[in-house]
């Protein structure tokens, strides 16, 4: 009951905010991971090298699959601005529906660039189907393709060292953010300006995504704050013993 | 088309939602989720097609590391027959293929990945030197001082007051707070999906 109350709650957040937010443009925090990334975009269509998204492999049939949802996103819109570029941004994933998903992801943001003739399928890969298979496919791509940006977003496990220590010895900027503890700490010790929790499912808010993105942050402080809200109030009961 | 494709994801994934609420529906979730399992392994079969494809590519125009690339296509193609011929689990499949290279590879990589954690670690004061970076390195240094195993036992104070105080106490709220945003922001992503404002299926 109480998981249904906060799904209709949060359904009924995102619905309104979105079309609140379609009038009023969001201001956002700054969060230099993200400036980064936006310039990261920019440049790599300037000096003529590649960017490199990595997925991560999370499974869509299970919990992970939101923050792989959540990179999909960003792809859809990174593929959108690079496609123009001499060397257009390579996917990987590491689960083959993710795959599937993202050579799908790529080539809409090819159609909305209006330059479908130019997507190629094989920028969007599956680079393997166990986690430590998967980071050594992607550290091909990143060792070879002439990569200037290594953006990991989505669910990576302690492999993720692999794929930061890569970059670092390839002097390949790197942006990093899993949904995974493991994960998270080794990216935020491996990047220079790492993301935190749920600063993972915010870049396609920062990247310039439509109003649905940004009313999502919003949703999720809401709920932030009501379950701050219910957290202090329980604890607060349990210290005048009323359960 | 794009309609069609939109209007089959959010029927399928407001069915697969109803499955954890409703008894009745669980069936169907069931049965749908079957499905998935089927199309998953069909993905995965387009996805070595795939990747077998931009390594051939690489191979033909002798790319950087193409003897790598013409390595793998050829061990993909001696493995696929290998398991379309013998099965799966025949001892031959399991014994070279599994044990004998996929497991000690995987391992190793493990084991790389020991000695690239602690030179991340030397790594981050180089590029983070910031309060965070140091309070980061610091905890980690004392967590592996109080899990230390050593002959005479556990390192007084570290194992067994400082250790269990961090872990218990600052790590474990700071996990759950991280948790749950993590939850949250699936939760928001799903909704987004789900609604069609999100759509990775390509139609928009």
């Amino acid at each position: 009951m109480i998981a249904l109350s906060i799904l209709i709650l949060a359904a009924v957040l995102l619905v309104v905010i979105t079309f609140w937010k379609r009038r009023s443009p969001a201001r956002l925090r700054d969060i230099p991971a993200f400036t980064r990334l936006i310039r990261a975009v920019g440049l790599s269509i300037e000096d003529g090298r590649r960017l490199h998204i990595s997925l991560g492999h999370g499974s869509l049939l299970d919990a992970r699959g939101g923050s792989a949802l959540a990179a999909l996103a960003t792809l859809r819109i990174i593929a959108e601005r690079t496609s123009v570029s001499d060397m257009p941004s390579v996917a990987s994933a590491g689960d083959p529906t993710l795959g599937l998903l993202t050579q799908d992801t790529i080539q809409a943001g090819y159609k909305a660039a209006n330059v479908d003739e130019l997507y190629v399928p094989t920028t969007g890969r599956v680079t393997g189907l166990t986690p430590f298979s998967y980071a050594a496919g992607a550290m091909h791509i990143a060792n070879n393709e002439n990569v200037s940006t290594n953006i990991l977003l989505g669910h990576f496990g302690a492999e993720a060292g692999l794929l930061a220590d890569t970059s670092d010895r390839d002097h390949v900027t790197l942006i990093g953010a899993s949904d995974n503890l493991t994960g998270q700490a080794i990216l935020y010790a491996s990047s220079q300006d790492a993301l935190i929790g749920e600063e993972l499912f915010a870049a396609g808010a920062y990247l310039g995504g439509d109003p649905a993105h940004t009313a999502s942050l919003t949703v999720q402080d809401i709920l932030r704050w009501l379950v701050i809200a219910a957290l202090s109030v329980g604890a607060g009961l349990k210290l005048v013993g009323a359960f | 088309m794009r309609v069609l494709t939109a209007v089959i994801a959010i029927a399928f994934g407001i069915l697969i939602l109803l499955g954890y609420f409703l008894p009745q529906a669980a069936i169907i979730q069931t049965i749908l989720l079957n499905w998935a399992v089927i199309l998953t392994g069909v993905a995965a079969l387009v996805g070595l097609v795939n990747l077998m494809i931009v390594h051939m590519d690489k191979v033909r125009r002798s790319e950087k590391g193409s003897i790598y690339s013409a390595i793998l296509v050829l061990v993909m193609v001696l493995t696929f027959f290998a398991g379309v011929i013998l099965r799966p689990d025949h001892l031959l499949m399991r014994k070279v293929i599994l044990d004998g290279i996929i497991l000690p590879v995987e391992a190793m990589l493990m084991g790389l990945l020991t000695v690239t954690l602690l030179y991340a670690a030397i790594r981050m004061l180089r590029k983070r030197a910031d309060v965070m970076g140091i309070v980061f390195i610091l905890t980690a240094a004392l967590l592996f001082l109080g899990s230390a195993t050593l002959p005479f036992g556990d390192v007084p104070v570290f194992g067994t007051l400082i250790r269990p105080w961090f872990t218990q106490i600052f790590a474990l709220g700071g996990a759950r707070g991280i948790l749950i945003g993590v939850a949250l922001g699936t939760l928001v992503t799903g909704l987004r999906v789900l609604f069609g404002m999100d759509r990775p299926y390509g139609g928009k």
